[in-house]
Parts: C-alpha cells; structure tokens; sequence
C-alpha cells in the first residue's frame, strides 16, 4: 500500500504500524515505552504523529498503516505534544546522572538535548520514592521511573514470574514488588533489561571494582564471559555479533587489571564435569532423570523457590566464572606464587543474577568468595567511556598465558542450547571412546537444540542409548515443560529469552533481531576454532585432573542447592540529604 | 409479533438507538459486531454498565430503581439475540449505593420465571471507593472485572471481539438495555433520560424526547432559571460549559443539565472542583493525562501560575491522551473560558 509521511510517498505492508513504516523510510520519531519484545502499550505518548482526518495526535507505536493515509511527524503541533509529554517525564525522574551508568546512553537526556527542552519548568515530584533492591542484583529505583511499566511486562510476558505490579493509581502509582508466598524474584534481569530510563538497573559494583583497582595491596584480575565480546560492540556503535575478545582484554588492562583471564576456560571446566556426571547418571539405574543444566544463577534461583523438589535434577557442575574463578585463586595463584588472598576476581557477566550467585555462601573459598565482584555488560562499559578508553581503535589483547580461552564449545555457552550442545559433544566423544562397539556415532554438532524458539527437543543417539533432550529458551516457557518433564534425559535451562546473550546485564536495547545477532557472533566464533570440544583443552584437563588429583573435587568443581521460601528484598528509602541536580546540555 | 433474536436487530435499527453511556454509538452495530465475532467463537460475555461515572448523572440509578424488569428484559434479549447457550457470564456493574439500595429489586426481577436461567449467570460488580470515573470506560471496567489494573486498554481489538478473558463481549448501559426492552414492546418512542441538578427548582431525572434543546428541557421541567445562569451539559466534569445564550442545542454525554448561578458561582472553585477530580481520577496509565492533569493541578494552586504552560498542558491532554478521559478533560476549562469568562 502506499501513504504520505511528510509529503513524501512511501510504501508500507498491511499490519504495519506507522512507527515501522516512519522507520523503515527513514524518518525519525522518538519513543520510549516501546519494546519489540513486549506487546505495545502506548503510554508514553512520545511518538505522537499527525494523521490527516484525525481530530486527534495518534501514537506511531501502536496505529497501524492504512492505504492514503497522511502522517505528519514534525509539524508544530507534534512537536509541541511531544516536547511537552518528554518534559514532564523527565520532572518525573529525579536525576542522579553522574553516578548513572546509562548516562552515555539515557533516551531522555538525548532527547531533552536534540529537542532543546527546558526541563526545569516542573518541580521533580518523586523525590520520596522508595528503591526495592533485590539481593545484591537489581533494583528499581521509583524516584527515577517514568511509569511506563515496561519492567513489569518484561517479568510477566516474558518470564511469567509476575514479581512486579504497579500498585494505586494516578500520580501516587508506584511499581512495587509483589510480596506474597507463592512469588519470587529470581534476579534475571529482564525487567533492567528493558527499562528505558534506568530506574530498574543491576546494583552496582563498578564502585567497589574502581576502589579494589586504586588499592595497591590487592591484586585485581577480570575475567569475561563467552557472550559479552559479541554485545560489548554495541555499547559503542561497532558492527553487530562480531567478535570483540581481543579489545575486551586491552580494555581491562587499561582500566587497571593487573591480568585477564577468558571465561571460556571456566566453561570448558562445566561442560567436562557435567558430561562425566550427565554419563555417570546414564550409567546408574537408580539415578534421577532428567539432568538440568544449572549454570543460569536465576534458573538455580527460580528452581531453589518454585520448584525445590528439582533440586536433585540440578547438575552439580558449577558455573562457568566460579570455576575459572576457582582455578585462577587455586591452581593459577600456586603456579604464579602469588597468594590467593590478595587475589580480587571480578567477573564481567551479561547477567545481574551472578552478582547473586558470587555472593552464594558455598561459592567462597577460604572465607572469601571466589568470585569478589560482578559487573554487567552494561557496567563495563559504562566504566571504558567513563575511563575514556577508545575502545574502537585498541589493539587486540591476548589472555593470561596459563589458561587459555577455551574451545568452541565454551564460546556457544552465550547462547541458549549452548551448554546442551558443548555437553553433548564431550559426552558423545567421552562415551564413544570407552564403547567396545565397533562402531561409534561421534556428532560435533547438534544444530536441533540451537536457535531461539522458547523449547527446543531432540533424541540423541549416544552409542546405541537413545536420549531425549529439551532445551528451554527463556523461564517464561518452562511451565510448558514441567509436566512431562520425566520423558527427557537432559534439560538445559536459560531464564533469559535467548540465553546469556539476551541476559539482563547485556547493552540496552536488546531485542529479538540483536539476539539473533548475537547468536550468529557466537556461533561463526565456535566454528573458526580448531578446538570445538571442551574435554579437548588440554590446559582445562591439567587443571580438572589437578583439582581431583588434590581431593578438591567437592571444593572447586561441585556445588549444592537448597530450597527457598521467598526472594532477599531490601526496600530503601530516599536519604535526607540534598539530590544531585544535573541539567542536559545535550551531545 | 413476538420478538425474537433475529427480528431486535432490525428493531434496535429501524429505533436508530444510540447507546447511553455518553459516546452515543450505535446499538445495532455493537451488537451485531458481537455477534458476528461470535460465530466462529465459542464464549460471550455481556456487561451491564450501571454505575454512573461521570458525575451528575442519576439516570442509571432512577431506572434500577424504578424499572428493574424493563433493564433485566433488555439483557435477556441481548442474551438470546448473543445465544444464550454462549452467553458464559453477565455481570452487572453498579456503585455500592445503588446496588445496597436497588440491588434486592434487580435480584427479585430474576427470580421470575422467565429470567432466572439468565440470574443464575449475573454477577454483580460493585464498584470501588477509587478509580470512580474511568472505571465506567468499557474496557477499563473488563480489566477490573478481570482483577487487573483498572485502566483502558488500547483499542482495537475492540470488547466486540476481545472483550473479557479475551472473548466476544457485549457492554451497554443501563439506559441502553432499558430502551432495547422498549423497543421490543413497541413502546420506544424517542426519549432519553436527562438529569437536571444544579441551583434549580426540580431537580431530578426525566424522561423526555431526544432531540429538544436544552433550553427545552430546562423549560418542559419548569427549571428555567430567572437569574442569570450558565449550564454544564453531559456531566459535571467532562462536560461543556455553555452560556445561556447557547442552550439552542441538544443535551450531549450522558444527557445532564448541571445548571450555576452565575452570581454566586467563582471560576477558582469550579477550577478547583475539576483540577481535583480529573488529577484523582486519572489512572495513570499515559503520560499526557497523569502527569498533565496532576501538573495543572500543581500550577493552578501556585501563587503565580503560569498560564501559557496551563494551556499548553489542556492541548496536549486533549490532543495526546490515551484514552477520552483525558481528552476531554480541557473542555470544562477551554469551554467556561470561552463562553462565560469572554462572554
């Protein structure tokens, strides 16, 4: 069909909305409630057009297209709604810009700048709000939300968890977490994750990890996770889903870490410890069926609460950075002489809840935990433009020399059906190696448990053993699966839609077309290895035959799970003190 | 000729009755949009709006008080017209004081004979103590019977199609079901229900044509005052302020007539009255409504409001809002400016 914007004719496909076709041709309109990941719900009413015959502005988000029609986005009469509806969403978040980590990014400030908007005129009205943190992971701060409950979508439509709800009405409304037996928060993240403002954002720890940096008698080290070198681009107008490793080392050491560990080695360290248990179990006739993966922190969260008698279903392997985290405070520190204590490990994750999992009591070691600090995609970041580190023209780094990044299957543990796959590998590889047949089947890839549909199945032909797979693409699916959840062998699960790489610590905006991205990145870096299989790095097998050898087994390689009966909340109320007023000037 | 579901909708047509909720929109074309969705579905839900919103009007109360078997009547016939072997819940939605007050006579019309398959599934809905005014939005009324937030929805889909639970649903108001039941006894003859308050001899509700003029109506009910006067015409808060020069005109909205003395009425207090209202009642929902009607509210109470933003805010209510709440709020303001103020 054909339509006017501006003056100007453009084609559109019925179904449409006048925010796709304004887009796809070009033209500019603001928005800020608007997520593809969520249904539109239009409150902001920042993308108002004018549509010829309407006595009335619409909003682009939500009208759809029709033969004719005649849009007008910058007219006088647009604008003037527009800037006026910013305006008063902007005196609805009381500004705390420079300890923001969304200040390099923040919607509102880019638009209050390129519209050139007077944002004192209203008195900030939120100034008392409370903050609900959950754990040592997320938080919503109300004095900076502006009500457009993109949070609460991302934690029902998505997740289905429904831990947030906005409570009264009108101006008094207020997001707040639901505080009753039967719910939870399990630190995903989603709700930060799709938040346009800030207000729903991971605790902070890049405060900590700037005063363990300036500290001279601690020795810091980072270490990465496999998807943030496919996001970290992003943060700073690179190409989607390429591969950022080798500037994500130069990066940490110019922010000041003394050395940089890849956490692909970690998860090579997951996958042989999981696949010998997932082949011990098959091996076992009283063994529970099926094996969960256990690697997502906010899956481990969202069984230990809704669902504890899974718990002996959980694969005892421990996550990806805390066994990195473990080799670097144990085999590593020994190898190097440094002692341990002085060691601080920060992990730069795409996830909020592994600042919750580092925290875990049984995760320390020596009275310390393994893992010291935890900073999101986003935190990392912010800290490069806040360090003004040029992140697009540094050199490629490479890794501490000990370990190594890993194999191609670590790399794919980004993304959903990752962690099955790099399982499957080693155990086929593992099972066919032991088989006295004379044939074995030996698969490197297992593209049936790959992509991002909400549940992914297969049977696998392990030495003549048939197995039944599932993989479970995002929490808000796995309801679906509970029930008949005795006909699978293994199941891996990821609360985030799209595993890590859609994780809740990644850049923002993440949607279904950047995840895919994302994924591609991952994949393409998996496929340009020469090492594909986890139990093929031989660094990797040193160390998981040093950690047995020294009866570290349950210390360093095995984890346990207790069931919960309701989620931490903290509820924070605003300090007396003066709020630090920051005015735009734009960029 | 006895009614049946294949003849009303030609009645309700050939009446050209329009629904009384305040939007006047055609009856037969919601209901044959109802039904036309429902063929290919399996659930409806019919929805009885009788809890008066929009302040100063009482006719939905003088007919469940006074006309229970006419009101219930009109819903049976929406039920058979819907099919009633579809028809999966009817809810009744009315605030506390009339369902405390008339409640027993609506529950006694369904006792008869006729109507008590259709009392076995009505349920009564009583309105809460907040959120009084854009809980009579059709769809804002489906998300509190479904226990969500009250608030409207995007439209479309429309309740038609996607109404409750997200089925086929059929909401009218009182009035509307009242007159459907006319209808089919032949006995509609074109008249509305007007609710006249104010500083007037004969308040009350009355049943008069259509289309007089409200300067007819005030002189039909001996209301015609003989001071000077301004009248509010479609509700105490969304509706428009007239002189007593423009009353030439039929009654719009929800059919009142609030009637000011012009002597004694002070436009700081009528502001007030609005500003409090629309800045309480607001859901919260959009941006434009929320934050523009707590903001007009803040402005007009401070000691030098700025009067350029107070417009600014009233246009962009009227031309931003999400839903008519919002976007008639301006006009009891841009209205009295208009017509008493530059009189």
């Amino acid at each position: 069909m054909k339509l006017r914007i501006n003056n100007k004719l453009v084609t559109a496909e019925p179904g449409q909305t006048i925010l796709d076709v304004a887009r796809a041709n070009g033209f500019k309109i603001p928005t800020l409630c608007d997520h593809p990941d969520l249904t539109v719900k239009a409150n902001c009413r920042v993308c108002v057009v004018e549509l010829k015959g309407r006595t009335r502005l619409v909003t682009a988000c939500s009208t759809k297209v029709q033969e004719g029609i005649e849009i007008l986005t910058t007219s006088a009469r647009v604008k003037k709604s527009r800037n006026l509806n910013i305006e008063l969403l902007f005196a609805e978040h009381v500004r705390k810009c420079p300890d923001c980590t969304y200040r390099y990014d923040c919607e509102l400030l880019r638009l209050a700048g390129e519209y050139g908007l007077n944002v004192s005129r209203f008195p900030e009205r939120k100034k008392n709000r409370k903050t609900y943190k959950f754990a040592n992971a997320v938080e919503i701060d109300g004095s900076q939300c502006i009500d457009c409950k993109n949070c609460i979508e991302a934690c029902h439509e998505l997740q289905h968890i429904d831990y947030l709800k906005m409570e009264g009405s009108g101006v008094n409304q207020e997001v707040v977490p639901v505080i009753d037996k039967k719910t939870a928060c399990i630190y995903c993240g989603q709700c930060a994750l799709h938040c346009p403002v800030a207000a729903a954002q991971e605790q902070y720890a890049w405060t900590d990890v700037e005063k363990a940096l300036a500290d001279k008698n601690q020795i810091v080290v980072a270490q990465f996770a496999p998807s943030i070198r496919v996001s970290i681009g992003e943060e700073f107008d690179l190409p989607y889903g390429q591969n950022y490793e080798g500037k994500c080392y130069s990066a940490l050491r110019k922010l000041g870490f003394k050395y940089v560990f890849d956490v692909n080695f970690g998860a090579d360290i997951t996958t042989m410890v999981e696949a010998e248990e997932l082949l011990a179990r098959l091996n076992d006739k009283k063994a529970i069926f099926p094996m969960t993966t256990s690697c997502c922190p906010a899956w481990v969260a969202y069984a230990e609460f809704y669902h504890p008698e899974l718990l002996p279903h959980l694969t005892t392997a421990r996550s990806p950075h805390i066994h990195s985290a473990g080799a670097i405070k144990t085999y590593w520190a020994q190898k190097k002489g440094i002692n341990p204590k002085k060691i601080t490990v920060v992990s730069i994750v795409p996830c909020t809840a592994k600042k919750y999992e580092a925290a875990r009591p049984e995760l320390s070691y020596k009275g310390k935990p393994l893992v010291d600090h935890v900073l999101t995609t986003r935190e990392f970041a912010f800290l490069i433009k806040k360090h003004q580190i040029d992140f697009k023209n540094l050199p490629e780094g490479k890794g501490e020399n000990l370990f190594n990044p890993g194999s191609g299957a670590a790399a794919i543990y980004g993304a959903s059906g990752g962690v099955m796959e790099s399982a499957l590998r080693t155990a086929n590889a593992l099972i066919c190696a032991r088989s006295k047949k004379p044939t074995c089947e030996n698969r490197l890839e297992f593209k049936e448990v790959r992509g991002l549909a909400g549940f992914k199945e297969a049977t696998i032909n392990l030495d003549g053993k048939k197995i039944r797979v599932g993989v479970v693409n995002g929490i808000g699916h796995i309801s679906k699966v509970l029930p008949r959840l005795k006909k699978y062998h293994y199941i891996e699960v990821m609360a985030c839609p799209g595993g890590c790489l859609g994780g809740g610590g990644q850049p923002i905006p993440t949607t279904r077309a950047i995840r895919e991205k994302r994924l591609a990145g991952l994949y393409a870096i998996d496929k340009s290895r020469t090492l594909r299989r986890a139990h093929e790095n031989k660094a990797m097998v040193d160390y998981y035959d040093w950690a047995k050898k020294n009866g570290l087994t349950k210390k360093l390689l095995e984890t346990k799970y207790k069931k919960t009966s309701s989620s931490i909340l903290k509820i924070v109320r605003p300090s007396q003190g003066a709020i630090f007023r920051f005015l735009p000037t734009g960029r | 000729m006895p009614v049946n579901s294949r003849n009303i909708l030609k009645k309700i047509t050939d009446a050209n009755l329009v629904g009384r909720g305040g939007a006047s929109y055609p009856v037969a074309q919601k209901w044959a949009a109802v039904k036309s969705a429902l063929a290919t579905r399996k659930i409806a839900y019919i929805v009885v709006n009788g809890a008066e919103g929009e302040p100063g009007v009482k006719k939905d109360g003088y007919l469940i008080k006074n006309f229970p078997q006419e009101v219930i009547n009109g819903v049976y016939l929406a039920e058979e017209f819907l099919n009633p072997a579809k028809v999966h819940k009817i809810y009744f939605f009315l605030n506390r004081e009339y369902f405390r007050a008339y409640g027993p006579g609506l529950k006694k019309v369904l006792t008869l004979p006729k109507y008590k398959k259709l009392g076995e599934k009505m349920e009564f809905i009583v309105k809460p103590e907040i959120l009084t005014y854009i809980s009579g939005e059709e769809s804002a009324l489906l998300n509190l019977i479904e226990g969500r937030k009250v608030e409207p929805r995007l439209k479309p889909p429309y309740p038609t199609e996607h109404g409750l639970h997200g089925h086929p649903t059929l909401i009218n108001n009182t009035e509307t079901f009242y007159n459907v039941s006319l209808v089919a006894r032949g006995k509609f003859k074109n008249e509305r229900w007007y609710t006249i308050n104010g500083s007037v001899k004969h308040r009350g509700v009355y049943s008069l044509p259509a289309d007089l003029s409200i300067a007819e109506v005030l002189h039909r009910t001996n209301n015609y005052p003989s001071y000077s006067f301004f009248v509010q015409v479609g509700g105490e808060a969304a509706g428009e302020v007239l002189n007593s020069k423009q009353l030439d005109q039929p009654v719009s909205g929800a059919g009142s007539i609030m009637v000011y003395d012009e002597r004694s009425t002070k436009k700081d207090r009528l502001f007030k009255y609005w500003l409090n209202f629309y800045h309480e009642q607001s859901c919260g929902n959009c941006t434009a409504c929320r934050e523009g009607t707590y903001r007009l509210f803040e402005l007009f109470n401070h000691p030098e409001p700025d009067h350029k933003l107070f417009n600014e805010l009233l246009d962009n209510l009227a031309d931003s809002s999400f839903c008519a709440l919002g976007s008639d709020a301006p006009k009891p303001f841009k209205s009295y400016l208009k017509n008493i103020l530059k009189k």
